[in-house]
């Protein structure tokens, strides 16, 4: 008994001091996404994107780009950077406990991710409590900037931009094709993403003239969705604006398809640019729009995409695709604070992330650049583009500047196909 | 309107079927063990896996892997019950709330690292079990209508066994009472393993049912474990007649409050609905005793 006892205590030990030795010459910054629960196929996709930037950070690579020709980060001796990952299971009381966790037991310097916008609200709460720098990457909702608080700061756009974008595609496609798209349903689950992002839609509705039709709010996680559909077949809208999950988006594609229901232009988020999407639906997910912070057919404007990409598909088995590359360009963003500050020290990374001005050639996404308004601390280049999924796969149709295709409208009908 | 309305019944109904099928399994259970299954969602999502696994690793449509799947899943029944249930009907309520609960944890778990998170739709084969058909001018999805024609047909040759025939009249008698059921000879170990089986046998076929329209992941049980709890309640516990007719009652409810009121709220009217039912009859539910 005696001699396990003192086993235990060597061992003990030695894990506190092994831990000590790798903390001296690693930083750790903290990542929280939803790894168990419904979310869990888009949290993995996140966490790779977020390892994929620290692989980049932590090793030599022959491309032009962001500490890929060092190894750490150079002005702290080469530090490396180290991920502690945790699971908010999707909901924001637990993210928010692990956010208490990672800065206080972990002793994380910063924090990155959540993914879904309502953990991001909590954990970033906490952040500001403790004044530790969150940097996100991957949440949506214009709110999450609009507190302007001091430690958060958003790499990727906010729905609010989207809106916006996603009305003056619309006036193209009435451009183009000589039609009216002026009647619009709003389908949006109804936490904190899609309540923002549907609210967005209806301020930016209402500026270009259009209108809402139907506004339909609903759980994420339903077992059925037909009473949905049967409100929105009754509405009769040209366009369907939906702000869903990646689960419900498949059902809603079920559903559609059950029930006839194709209306003119079916306009959606994220959710179906990840790969459980079109796995799930095949076909059926043709002729969709949704919006990317990314998408891999902009890899003839910038060559290095394809390079980040090969390498994530060796690494990780998967095709990077944008959500992975929105968490990639948070913890990019941090080391490069870090290493302007020369100090992991959270005010002198907080006065740093202020003047960071990244170029765009430094992002994978279609901007010109990360640079944080000194009030909201958004990335003021920040933008989305929009990508329509022909033959099964994403191409980008708006803005014309990417655009590699042409929209195809009207959707056509599921019989038709 | 009317038009809508229709289609809203209709989905409803057809929904309501399946409801019925996987609360009905879990009304057994608790009406002859007394003891509440939290691993009950968990059971379905093991038999919408079946029916994928039948599907991409032997070319088998749910509807002729359900001849498989079915008793397989009683088999699984059969060992979760010698192995874990078993132990725990002796102990408190508290014992077995945690042990079906922490099976629950489990087998998801369990799903999420054999199977990876991520979503998945059963590729089927049979033509004509696929599409929809016009009706009254509404679309009906012909997947939705065999799901609720087999949640039918399951849930009548389940009720065939638990009334009609002599381990049926078993299963009753030890519902009623143990003690007497052993006094006359009835091996009641022998009638919980045939319970407990027939009971995740039942939802397993609900879950091959489901895989035909409906997307399958680990936690894929969680949703449908929280509305057959309601559905048992709002039946009467140990009432399988009456988790029957609750779940075609909340499929209704759900869909015409979705329809009417707002999606949003859908399953708060459900839960209300319960909630009136639990003021008015407190204990019993619509058919309990």
């Amino acid at each position: 008994m005696r001699k396990t006892v003192v086993a235990i205590c060597v061992f003990s030990l030695f894990v506190v001091l092994s831990g000590a030795a790798v903390a001296a010459d690693t930083i750790k910054i903290g990542a929280i996404y939803p790894f168990t629960g419904p979310m869990a196929g888009t949290a993995k996709m996140c966490r790779d994107g977020t390892l994929m930037a620290v692989d980049i950070i932590n090793n030599k690579y022959g491309f032009d780009f962001l500490f890929a020709d060092t190894e750490g980060i150079p002005s702290l001796g080469g530090a490396k950077i180290e991920v502690v990952f945790a699971d908010s299971a999707g909901d924001p009381k637990t993210g928010m406990s692990e956010a208490e966790r990672l800065i206080t037991s972990q002793k994380v310097v910063a924090l990155v991710g959540c993914y879904q916008s309502s953990v991001t609200k909590t954990a970033s709460q906490v952040a500001e409590r403790y004044g530790i720098p969150y940097v996100n990457g991957d949440s949506s909702s214009p709110m999450l900037t609009e507190r302007k608080f001091k430690w958060f700061f958003r790499t990727d756009p906010h729905d609010g931009l989207y809106a916006a974008q996603q009305f003056e595609h619309l006036m193209q496609l009435e451009k183009d094709f000589g039609v009216s798209l002026r009647r619009v349903a709003l389908v949006y689950e109804n936490t904190e993403f899609g309540t923002f992002a549907s609210r967005a839609e209806e301020e930016a509705a209402k500026k270009y003239g259009f209108e809402v039709v139907e506004n339909i709010a609903y759980t994420t996680g339903a077992t059925s969705l037909t009473s949905e559909v049967t409100r929105l077949m009754s509405a009769k809208p040209d366009v369907v604006m939906m702000a869903a999950y990646i689960s419900d988006q498949i059902l809603f594609t079920k559903t559609f398809k059950t029930m006839g229901f194709a209306p003119k232009v079916w306009h959606n988020t994220a959710a179906p640019g990840e790969p459980a999407y079109l796995q799930s639906v095949g076909a059926d997910g043709n002729y969709l729009f949704l919006r990317q912070g990314f998408c891999a057919d902009q890899a003839v404007n910038k060559p290095v995409i394809a390079d980040v990409m090969k390498i994530f598909k060796e690494k990780f088995g998967q095709e990077m695709l944008a959500d992975a590359v929105r968490s990639f360009h948070a913890p990019l963003a941090l080391a490069d604070a870090f290493n302007r500050a020369g100090t992991t020290e959270p005010e002198a990374v907080r006065k740093a992330l202020l003047e960071t001005d990244i170029p765009g050639k430094y992002c994978l996404s279609p901007w010109e650049g990360i640079k944080f308004d000194p009030e909201t601390h958004q990335n003021v280049h920040a933008q989305y583009i929009i990508c329509q999924i022909q033959d099964q796969k994403f191409y980008t149709v708006f803005p014309s500047e990417f655009a590699t295709r042409k929209s195809v409208f009207p959707f056509p009908s599921w019989e038709g196909r | 309107m009317l038009l809508g309305f229709t289609h809203a019944l209709v989905a409803g109904l057809l929904m309501g079927f399946v409801y019925s099928l996987i609360a009905s399994g879990l009304s057994l259970i608790f009406g002859v063990m007394n003891i509440v299954n939290f691993a009950h969602g968990e059971f379905l999502m093991l038999g919408m896996f079946a029916a994928y696994w039948c599907s991409v690793l032997l070319g088998l449509d749910p509807l002729v892997s359900i001849v498989i799947a079915v008793p397989v899943m009683f088999l699984i029944g059969v060992v979760v019950y010698k192995v874990i249930i078993r132990r725990v009907l002796k102990g408190n309520r508290i014992s077995q709330i945690l042990v079906t609960f922490g099976l629950s944890v489990f087998v998801a778990n369990l799903a999420l690292l054999l199977w990876s998170p991520n979503y998945r739709l059963v590729e089927r084969n049979l033509s004509f079990a696929m599409g929809n058909v016009k009706l009254l001018g509404i679309h009906v999805g012909i997947p939705e209508i065999i799901a609720s024609v087999g949640s039918i047909v399951i849930f009548a040759i389940m009720y065939y066994i638990t009334h009609f025939t002599k381990t049926g009249r078993a299963i009753q008698a030890t519902a009623i009472d143990p003690e007497g059921a052993q006094i006359v000879g009835i091996n009641i170990q022998h009638v919980y393993t045939i319970t407990f089986g027939l009971g995740v046998a039942c939802v397993g076929a609900a879950g091959v049912l489901l895989a035909t329209f409906y997307y399958i992941f680990p936690y894929v049980g969680s949703f449908f474990a929280m509305i057959a709890f309601a559905t048992v309640a709002l039946g009467g516990f140990g009432s399988i007649e009456g988790s029957f007719v609750a779940g075609i009652l909340i499929g209704i409810i759900e869909a015409l409050g979705g329809f009417f009121i707002g999606p949003a709220v859908k399953y708060a009217i459900v839960f209300i609905v319960y909630m009136i039912v639990i003021v008015l009859r407190p204990g019993t539910g619509l058919f309990g005793w």
